[in-house]
């Protein structure tokens, strides 16, 4: 599709080999060049804009429709049933408990945020081995979630690496089952969250806090502010917009967690999440109307997050034009 | 007096933390590597954190490799890789393209189109999305993941419609009068300019494209066409007591990632950031 010299100057020459070429589709000859140029723009977003309608946009409303429908992925025929699904979605004590174990996530990206934020402040003042530490804090992000599922089954398991490390130190009592204990389980698994995500959010905040201008701390330091002062006066307010992005990050990513619990306890022991549930729905049980449901339900939380985010935290960082 | 003291202290208080952090990122990978330098006997028999007797037994890699189906994992996300990330760069600069350069009917609703699919997290819309693949046809197949890689990437359409607009016009306009078409325009002059946005793109949907495994999980049956993370995924079948195995299948899938860390460290984290905050 590259053939980039005959495609829009003569518009009769359909002489591109594919059909996709821009300008190769123009109807009849006699085109003017205004007509030409103003078509042009629609030729280019022809490709982008069919992908995003057909692969978000028509299955967001169909995710709707699916949601009001018995369907269950194969039949012919949806029948209407109301309001049934989400009745199911918000009665049913197994579906809501995937809402409970998403504020285990929720909780652990907030201790995920404090850390980052700490490990960006301290490393991005003067200090020996910065690009060591920079580089061991963040590639954890970097690595296979399913590899980080096996890695942490190997490390929990009974007598594994943690087991040992807490007998070493003499901590046998804290020693547990850590994935197999139904009250614990959800905590586990939630802070082998933060320690794979942690790293992208430090990055950030390095980023951000790297942006502001040296003469900025020069004029505090006459001044005599502590390094407390010039964190919570300067390096704060510099970093809210992207404070308040992680947090919306935070909201949707606990509620879309999966290949962790996927790959370490598979739901067990009350860690099924909600993106587990409504995939098992949808394809073991060939539920897809009340699975539509649920996704439903998380797309409306994430937009009202999302918006009470934009109402509190207010910034100018969407800018297209 | 007291101030040298405290500034002492913190910066105590400053490496121990790096050095316990470090510990409890590193740890777990460390163990996970030396078990997979051991043999299944050694493995169950000795501690987690006892050297494996040699560090030259290689032969749970040789399993991991052929019997696990990880050279064909390597091979098929290479395949999917190379052909989502033109198409991603192809449709992000094309959209870039048009919407910097060219005022158009429609043009404030095609860019509220891309943002407002901001807001729709992948994950929620998967069960519909999923019919739509069926429908064309593409369940079971690498094309499947090919197309949603390239259709639902709106960050990369962002950093391309960034780079577009610090392309000075000055040098299409210069190209028009020479006679260029907005093909020729596209293909000569904007997409070489858009290197490093091209790199950062690469970058970040690589590792994402590398890592993915919701999609492959949902999508591929076939054993044939996994992809490194399905693929690593099943090893919990065959190998379910093999932990030296797994173990084995683990670094290898990370040992490319961390060889490409290594070398590209700045652009990683400069990707990172730029693809985050815009």
């Amino acid at each position: 599709m590259t053939t980039a010299e005959t495609g829009v100057r003569r518009p009769t020459t359909a002489a591109a080999p594919t059909g996709r070429a821009p300008g190769t589709s123009s109807p009849g000859g006699a085109a003017g060049p205004r007509w030409r140029r103003r078509i042009v723009p629609y030729l280019f977003l022809l490709v982008p804009v069919a992908l995003l309608v057909l692969l978000t946009y028509v299955p967001v409303v169909n995710m709707f429709w699916y949601s009001f429908t018995d369907w269950d992925g194969l039949d012919k025929t949806k029948n209407l049933v109301g309001f049934e699904n989400y009745t199911e979605v918000f009665t049913d004590p197994e579906n809501l408990h995937v809402f409970y174990v998403s504020l285990y996530y929720f909780v652990a990206s907030f201790v995920q945020m404090v850390i980052a934020l700490y490990f960006a402040t301290i490393l991005s003042f003067r200090i020996r081995f910065k690009n060591l530490w920079k580089g061991i804090l963040f590639f954890p992000y970097l690595i296979n979630g399913v590899a980080i599922g096996l890695i942490f089954l190997n490390f929990l398991r009974p007598e594994g690496g943690l087991d040992t490390v807490l007998m070493s130190l003499g901590l046998e009592s804290l020693v547990q089952q850590w994935t197999g204990d139904p009250d614990i389980a959800n905590a586990t698994l939630a802070s082998v969250s933060v320690w794979r995500y942690m790293g992208l959010n430090f990055v950030m905040f390095l980023g951000a806090i790297q942006s502001i201008s040296s003469e900025i701390y020069e004029a505090a330091e006459i001044d005599g502010a502590s390094r407390w002062h010039e964190f919570r006066y300067i390096i704060l307010p510099s970093i809210r917009p992207i404070v308040g992005l992680s947090l919306i990050l935070a909201i949707s990513g606990s509620l879309s967690v999966f290949e962790i619990p996927k790959v370490m306890t598979d739901g067990g022991n009350g860690t099924e999440t909600f993106v587990m549930r409504t995939v098992w729905m949808a394809f073991n049980r060939n539920m897809v109307g009340l699975a539509s449901a649920m996704a439903v339900v998380l797309l409306v939380v994430v937009l009202i997050v999302t918006w009470v985010q934009r109402k509190v935290l207010p910034d100018d960082e969407v800018d297209l034009t | 007096m007291t101030r040298t003291l405290t500034a002492g202290l913190a910066s105590t208080v400053k490496y121990v933390s790096l050095v316990v952090a470090s510990l409890v990122m590193i740890l777990p990978i460390v163990l996970i590597v030396m078990g997979s330098f051991k043999t299944n006997q050694e493995f169950l028999s000795t501690g987690p954190f006892t050297a494996p007797e040699s560090w030259t037994n290689v032969s749970n890699y040789v399993t991991a490799f052929t019997r696990g189906g990880m050279a064909r994992g390597f091979v098929n996300t290479v395949l999917i890789f190379t052909v989502a990330i033109a198409g991603t760069i192809l449709i992000g600069a094309a959209t870039a393209y048009a919407l910097d350069r060219f005022r158009f009917v429609g043009r404030r609703g095609v860019l509220n189109l891309f943002l407002l699919a901001t807001l729709v997290p992948g994950v929620t819309t998967q069960v519909a999305t999923f019919q739509i693949i069926n429908w064309l046809g593409l369940y079971d197949s690498q094309a499947a993941l090919i197309l949603l890689f390239m259709g639902t990437d709106i960050i990369s359409i962002y950093i391309f419609l960034q780079f577009v607009r610090s392309i000075p016009r000055s040098l299409d306009e210069a190209a028009t009068i020479d006679g260029a078409g907005h093909l020729r325009i596209f293909f000569r002059i904007i997409l070489p300019n858009l290197k490093p946005a091209i790199a950062t793109v690469v970058i970040i949907k690589g590792i994402g494209i590398y890592n993915e495994f919701f999609l492959p999980f949902l999508y591929i049956t076939d054993p044939e066409k996994r992809p490194i993370s399905t693929a690593l995924f099943a090893f919990k079948g065959p190998f379910g007591s093999q932990w030296e195995v797994i173990s084995a299948g683990v670094v290898i899938t990370i040992v490319p990632i961390l060889v490409l860390f290594l070398f590209l460290q700045r652009f990683i984290y400069n990707g990172f950031t730029s693809g985050a905050t815009k």
